[in-house]
């Protein structure tokens, strides 16, 4: 067997590549979660973002006016989750559900006209000198703006949820509705602006698979990346900075994967593909083992409807 | 001393009843107020409306000489009015600190925080780690996070609602302590509560309500208990009798019961041993949070321990699920009523074939006998004055104290041979927590052993012939209830279980 064809710098840079849409999409439903709302729908969510940012991106020719496309298309889908939940407290579970089946359904409509279409190329960071250097240039500076924007959100986000205001309310009408109500908190709007961020990280994740990792639009091309954003956030325990983790980790298993299938190795390439889907399998049943520690991290009133009374 | 806050005919009307009829009183000053008032009096709908969170229909309020009629409990805080609830709105994934900047209309930083919290909390007798979760603190250390809540924002009148009932002997007097001090200082306390020895011992002032009107005023220390408890009922007030002791053999005998809780905040229990006699009531008390619901859980057959922990009549039943148990005649009744006791949106006949299937044989190979079924719920109902219209009204419809009667009678009129309940009477009107420690009381007396776990002291001390206390997951030694003093209860509700000494049961 030929291992030479195992570029371990090459792997990196593809690795970070895979993870970053679910990492954005993970990012969102964390915090979407961390408000006490469960939305099943970040794979619909994607999908749309996918082909709106695609759309924006080719009729504009501007990929960055497609990813602010995509977040506008992933938040207005999830208004309409937000809207159903929030204001008439359906099923977050199906309704999260029934979000993916439509946004799948209505990107094939909105996307017939781009099959085979090249979108206009995102450029990636160059600095002089910095990412010209071996290895390290390629490691470090030679990335997509999208990646250093996902690692910087994971900071924002982090530094939202545990040292402002804002995002100690958001925490606190995830843990107990009824309590931040009684305090006087709109948790209903609170929940509705969580949700809306939740959709744009999602369609944002959605268009860095059509615009940049593929680059190109068809049909269900986020192929199950929403279902593994929202194992990643359990996985993570609702910590942004795990989140990375997850994420990485999983495009890592995803590029390996792949690797060994361009090896010729005599396992039958279905079983290859399964793997990072058995392996994020694995890890949540572990991490559920522990039914105590599962549900000390987890936002005490997720998934549960919120009803204002006095 | 002057007016702080004149009430001028209050009146506030919900669909089928008049909640508040016309009420008028006035506190002073610095001075502690008691409201008194069975279940339904109207007490908290008095106390809703000066908070801000529901509005009157009629009448005004003068706060310091203002006109006073917040549409939001921010005005109401604005103005110096803070309270306390009966069940605290904290969250216990966040820390002391956190939630208490939440509670706040204007937050200080973090560290200013954190200093005044220490600040005020020492200078009342309080103290709190700012730093700590709540999940890890007790109900007492909970209630403290409440109070400092609002005495950080200056308050001229603190509302407290029922604020003991959760509380040790020992942390009561600590909190009378600080209410004492606050009054000194000026700030007036509108003091809701039933335990009227307390009232007794705190409260300069008291109004009475029933029925929603004003029935009267008193001087507490003027009073004696009893004499307040007619002014609340309007009549005459029932003693109970006592019974006689005369235990039988062991039916039930718990042995190093020891069992890890689920809850990321609960207890686990900790080699709990006891036994259970025939005809022996034993109360178990101990303030929420310290394993009871995991003893009940590990009692029901919800959650299976090792074989030998649990021995009925000389069967181990410890690997043995809910219904074999009620097969072997050990009957439970756990004390959330609506949704674990009874299922909300079910009929009170479901509810009743639910846990009376097995002992009442209401089916047979798998199809329900429903004549069977209407019958013993009509039986239920009949025999423990359920007030409803029918039995085929869902759970849910039920008021607390009737829901209440139902799903303790569904298990009493199964004659059990041990039967476990939990908070038998938590959140029923007088009258009715009469009819359930009667009842309890008299399914004693025909043989079969009771374990109550409450909270209630004076319900336990009131039913029980032994008494223990479940602190930290341990259970103190049982001792006979008649002659224990509540310093010494007090003592082992602690932690100090074998603190008090006394004649071992």
């Amino acid at each position: 067997m030929d291992f030479s064809s195992l570029n371990p710098v090459a792997m990196i840079v593809l690795l970070v590549g895979a993870a970053t849409p679910i990492l954005l999409a993970a990012l969102g439903e964390l915090v979407v979660e961390k408000s006490g709302v469960l939305n099943l729908g970040v794979e619909g969510m994607m999908i749309i973002g996918a082909v709106t940012g695609f759309i924006v991106a080719t009729e504009t020719a501007s990929p960055y006016a497609g990813m602010l496309g995509s977040m506008v298309g992933g938040a207005l889908v999830a208004m309409i989750f937000g809207f159903l939940t929030q204001f008439l407290r359906s099923n977050q579970v199906a309704t999260g559900l029934a979000l993916t089946l439509f946004g799948l359904g209505l990107a094939a409509l909105l996307g017939g006209d781009y099959n085979g279409i090249k979108p206009p190329p995102t450029p990636r960071l160059n600095i002089e000198g910095l990412s010209d250097l071996p290895i390290v240039g390629e490691l470090l500076f030679s990335y997509d703006p999208v990646i250093y924007f996902s690692i910087f959100l994971v900071a924002a986000v982090w530094y939202f949820l545990n040292r402002t205001r804002g995002g100690l309310i958001l925490r606190a009408c995830g843990e107990n509705h009824d309590a931040a109500h009684s305090l006087g908190y709109n948790v209903v709007m609170i929940r509705f602006g969580a949700i809306m961020f939740g959709g744009a990280c999602a369609g944002l994740g959605g268009a860095y698979v059509s615009l940049i990792r593929v680059p190109q639009w068809t049909e269900g091309m986020t192929a199950g990346i929403g279902w593994i954003a929202l194992a990643i956030v359990v996985f993570a325990s609702w910590k942004p900075w795990r989140a990375i983790l997850g994420a990485y980790l999983f495009g890592g298993i995803t590029i390996l994967q792949l690797s060994l299938q361009a090896l010729g190795i005599s396992i039958s390439a279905a079983y290859l593909s399964m793997t990072p889907y058995i392996v994020t399998i694995v890890v949540l049943v572990i991490m559920s083992a522990d039914r105590k520690r599962a549900s000390l991290n987890a936002p005490a009133c997720l998934g549960r409807s919120f009803h204002a009374s006095n | 001393m002057s007016v702080l806050l004149d009430i001028q005919g209050l009146s506030k009307s919900y669909p089928g009843v008049k909640a508040n009829d016309d009420i008028s009183f006035q506190i002073q000053e610095g001075e502690i107020h008691a409201l008194l008032g069975e279940n339904g009096a109207g007490k908290s709908t008095l106390v809703k409306m000066i908070y801000g969170l529901v509005r009157p229909d009629s009448g005004a309020m003068i706060l310091n000489g203002e006109k006073f009629a917040p549409p939001k409990p921010f005005f109401a805080r604005q103005k110096g009015v803070s309270m306390v609830f009966q069940h605290f709105s904290l969250f216990e994934a966040l820390t002391v600190a956190e939630n208490i900047t939440l509670g706040m209309d204007v937050a200080p930083s973090r560290k200013e925080l954190s200093a005044q919290i220490r600040k005020v909390s020492n200078e009342y007798g309080l103290p709190l780690d700012p730093d700590r979760l709540i999940g890890d603190l007790s109900v007492g250390e909970r209630q403290r996070v409440e109070i400092i809540r609002c005495l950080l924002q200056n308050p001229r009148l603190l509302i407290m609602d029922e604020p003991t009932s959760v509380l040790t002997p020992q942390e009561v007097e600590t909190l009378f302590g600080t209410l004492r001090k606050l009054s000194a200082n000026g700030v007036a306390i509108l003091y809701i509560s039933h335990k009227l020895d307390e009232i007794k011992a705190l409260c300069d002032h008291a109004t009475v309500l029933r029925m929603g009107k004003v029935v009267d005023t008193c001087i507490p220390a003027n009073e004696t208990a009893r004499s307040m408890a007619e002014m609340m009922i309007g009549g005459e007030l029932e003693m109970p009798k006592p019974r006689e002791f005369n235990p039988g053999e062991a039916v039930l005998e718990i042995k190093n019961l020891s069992l890890d809780s689920t809850d990321p905040f609960g207890t686990n229990l900790k080699n709990v041993s006891l036994s259970l006699r025939k005809g022996e009531i034993m109360g178990i008390g101990g303030v929420a949070g310290n394993g009871q619901d995991e003893l009940l859980a590990s009692l029901s057959g919800e959650r299976l321990v090792d074989k030998e922990m649990i021995v009925l009549k000389g069967a181990a039943i410890g690997r043995l699920g809910p219904n074999e148990r009620r097969k072997l005649g050990l009957l439970t009744g756990p004390e959330e009523r609506l949704g674990h006791a009874a299922a909300p949106a079910m009929s009170l006949a479901d509810n009743a074939l639910l846990t009376g299937s097995i002992r009442m044989g209401l089916a047979n190979k798998g199809f329900l006998k429903h004549r069977k079924i209407d019958e013993f719920a009509k039986h239920i109902v009949k025999e423990f004055d359920v007030r409803t219209p029918s039995i085929k009204v869902m759970a849910k419809a039920l008021s607390g104290g009737n829901l209440q009667k139902f799903v303790i009678g569904r298990e009493v009129l199964q004659s059990p041979e041990v039967l476990v309940v939990n908070q038998p009477t938590w959140g029923v009107d007088a009258a009715a927590a009469a009819a359930i420690r009667r009842a309890i009381q008299e399914l004693a007396e025909s043989g079969a052993a009771v374990l109550v776990v409450s909270q209630d002291l004076d319900e336990l001390m009131e039913m029980s012939d032994t008494f223990a206390v479940l602190a930290e997951g341990a259970m103190s030694k049982p001792q006979i209830a008649e002659g224990l003093t509540i310093d010494e209860i007090g003592l082992m509700m602690g932690g100090q279980l074998e603190g008090a000494q006394h004649a071992e049961a």
